[in-house]
């Protein structure tokens, strides 16, 4: 940083400007009292607010998880709705601590634009949805289509590989917002809706007759979905990504919402381990030694936080697919507590 | 009482007094200022994106894009780069505001005039088009026009079938296009001579009216000429056109030209809401010349066409012509809200650009130096005209 009055009559004019970032993102977080964390605009299932404007959903319950670490409760949390647009800029301007928007890990993301992805909360695949009435069973029948998505997102571009691949006619319309999409293909602007598999369910819900559409089989992309940090400040990058280590550990122990604070009494080694009764996890991070009970009990172990949000019980409907622990054959992996 | 006229012997003041030395240093501390005000500005973010890991240049305008844009007027496909996606959003943004600007104009001159009618019905309908269109917001129009057509119209399949194969679906317009084979040449340099004639025509007939006060029927012999000549020159070179007809295949039309709904409804939205603020300007440029000109007009014995051709706008023009500017300045700007319903401007397709590369300080510098652009020409255009057209003292 150059120097003290600059970068603050600056970044009025400069969204890009500093933010004095020099103390470590932890403290700051500390020093103001909650953790403010980027979510969508409304996105049913990951980010959603409620009917009473509590916000909501698989990535929110997230940035509890990482509110619960810091302060022990997981209501010390504020939300910024944010854009697929201005996701990135508010990260890398400080407006915000942590980025959870079901945002792709791509390499240019992470090696281009100052960002760090502390791990993977959804595998998720770029899908396509179609009417019913079309007849249509797979996306090889799709050519000539018109293809509504969300502008700013990787699905634009995936979109236009497959269908180039295929060597098959397509046309791309694209809205600033998702509710707007949701819109113009309900209106029968477009043949096919395309985002994320986990965003068609969602944004199905949306629309005026949720039987009348059909999610083709075909995933054509890998997405990657998981929280990001901006990549100057390593410290709070591994609080982030042990948080995140912390939810499957302990859905993989056994250790839930309602049993965490009898569990700490358990024999396991490893149980002991995470919830903080035996080593000095917590402080090698800057947290407390109770740290991942605190995140337990705000919002649960990654299942519960999965079942509850997006699982077969909810509107959703999602089964946990690639998201299941690598015991149950899914690919959710976290490295021991040790 | 007696003057005093002593006359004050100016001492010798020190310089740093002489309003016009100071006058000079608050000019140039300013300009320091303001210098040293932006060059931190750009130091200070180049040094911080630095310090931040995050690219910067614009060296990605050369990188391809990857991604396909409904509209564009030049060729583009996803192989094209960054930069050429960039043009493709600007001339699709000079193509809805030219046209924008075009019919608002039109829209705004005939309702400011009917709202002064002395017709009771057609100065009311006038009222209220224009108190309704600028008190609702502009992206609200926006919304209402793009999905007020869309639900209006069918989807392919049922398209409503117009007369000389024009189809009319929620994908768009249908129009067969005219395909120019070999020879056409002669078409196009034969629209270039009908126009070059109607010109002389003007300044023939006009001349003509002021030695000897008879007139011409100048716009019809040039209307005339335009269909006339082309016509002939097709005949002679042995008809070299021909048309392409859509032709409903798959899941919608294939062929022909086509006008995609998100452009209809921006134009009628932008075009409309404009429309309503320039009535206002002309219904005001209007009243602002005086009733005695109308009246030494009839006594003239003009009819009340040419009174207010010839006598009552061209003074309200020079009312009219600078708030004017400012709707077209408003309209182009306007247009950036494009964004909403899928129109890919420059500030849509710059956005997906910004999403893909990151590069959000270049993305956004390019937006306001494109748009500050186009406005100052504008403004140069629409000022060089209110020169011409201002009053001449002789």
């Amino acid at each position: 940083m150059k120097r003290t009055i600059l970068p603050v009559l600056a970044s009025a004019a400069f969204a890009m400007v500093a933010t004095a970032a020099t103390a470590g993102t932890l403290d700051d977080i500390k020093a103001k009292g909650h953790v403010q964390c980027g979510v969508s605009q409304g996105v049913p299932g990951f980010s959603n607010p409620d009917d009473k404007g509590n916000w909501a959903g698989l990535d929110v319950d997230f940035c509890r998880a990482v509110a619960a670490a810091v302060f022990g409760n997981g209501d010390a949390i504020k939300f910024t709705p944010l854009s697929a647009k201005e996701r990135f800029t508010a990260l890398q301007s400080g407006e915000i601590d942590i980025l959870s928007r079901n945002t792709t890990w791509t390499m240019t993301r992470d090696t281009t634009l100052g960002l760090n992805f502390p791990g993977v909360t959804y595998y998720d695949g770029q899908g396509f949805m179609v009417r019913k009435s079309l007849g249509i069973a797979s996306a090889l029948e799709l050519s000539g289509a018109s293809v509504c998505t969300q502008t700013g997102t990787t699905t634009e571009l995936n979109v236009a590989d497959y269908f180039r691949a295929k060597n098959m006619q397509y046309e791309i319309v694209a809205f600033e917002k998702a509710d707007e999409v949701v819109q113009a293909y309900d209106a029968g602007r477009c043949d096919v809706f395309t985002t994320d598999a986990s965003g068609l369910y969602a944004h199905r819900l949306k629309m005026t007759n949720p039987d009348e559409h059909i999610v083709l089989p075909e995933i054509i992309s890998k997405e990657p979905l998981g929280p990001a940090v901006r990549d100057d400040d390593v410290a709070w990058f591994k609080v982030v990504r042990w948080v995140y280590f912390a939810l499957l550990n302990a859905e993989e122990l056994g250790v839930t919402q309602a049993n965490a604070e009898e569990m700490k009494g358990a024999e396991s080694p490893n149980i002991k381990r995470l919830l903080g009764t035996e080593g000095e996890f917590g402080p090698s991070v800057g947290l407390d030694k109770d740290w991942a009970l605190n995140v337990i009990k705000a919002v649960g172990n990654y299942g519960e936080i999965f079942n509850r949000n997006v699982g077969p019980d909810t509107p959703l409907g999602i089964s946990r697919g690639l998201n299941a622990l690598w015991t149950d054959g899914g690919i959710q992996y976290a490295p021991p507590v040790r | 009482m007696a003057i005093q006229e002593t006359a004050r012997t100016p001492d010798k003041a020190s310089v740093l007094n002489d309003p016009k030395v100071r006058g000079w240093i608050y000019q140039i501390v300013v300009v320091a200022l303001i210098v040293w005000f932006g060059w931190e500005i750009i130091t200070n973010t180049a040094e911080n994106l630095k310090a931040r890991n995050i690219a910067g240049g614009f060296g990605f305008l050369n990188i391809n894009a990857g991604f396909g844009i409904t509209q564009s007027l030049i060729t583009y496909s996803e192989l094209s780069s960054y930069g050429r996606a960039l043009v493709v959003g600007l001339l699709n943004t000079l193509l809805v505001a030219g046209l924008g600007v075009f019919f608002a104009t039109i829209f705004g001159f005939l309702i400011g005039v009917a709202r002064l009618s002395n017709n009771w019905l057609i100065s009311r309908i006038a009222t209220v088009y224009v108190e309704v269109l600028r008190n609702i917001p502009l992206l609200l129009q926006i919304f209402f026009w793009y999905f007020a057509v869309l639900r209006a119209v069918p989807n392919p399949r049922d398209s409503i079938a117009l007369p000389g194969d024009v189809f009319l679906n929620n994908r768009g317009l249908f129009t067969p296009r005219v395909i120019f084979e070999e020879g056409s040449g002669l078409i196009g340099w034969s629209v270039l001579a009908a126009i070059v004639v109607w010109i002389g025509i003007y300044f023939w007939a006009r001349r003509r009216q002021e030695a000897t006060g008879q007139q011409f029927p100048v716009f019809l012999s040039g209307l005339g000429l335009l269909i006339v000549l082309p016509i002939l020159a097709w005949l002679v070179t042995g008809m070299p056109l021909s048309l392409e007809t859509p032709e409903l295949r798959g899941f919608n039309f294939v062929g022909g030209t086509r006008i995609i709904p998100e452009f209809v409804g921006l134009l009628l939205a932008l075009s409309a809401y404009t429309a309503a603020f320039i009535a206002e300007i002309v219904r005001a440029g209007i009243m602002a010349v005086s009733h005695g000109q109308t009246e030494a007009a009839h006594a003239l014995g003009l009819r009340n066409g040419p009174t207010l051709r010839l006598v009552i706008i061209p003074q309200a023009l020079r009312v009219i012509i600078p708030p004017l500017t400012s709707q077209y300045l408003n309209l182009t700007k306007n247009s950036s809200l494009a964004v909403a319903i899928a129109y890919p401007d420059l500030v849509s397709v710059g956005g997906t650009v910004l999403n893909q590369t990151g590069q959000a300080v270049e993305v956004i510098g390019i937006w306001m130096a494109v748009y500050l652009s186009i406005s100052v020409l504008t403004s140069m255009f629409m000022n060089w005209y209110n020169s011409h057209i201002a009053l001449v003292e002789r």
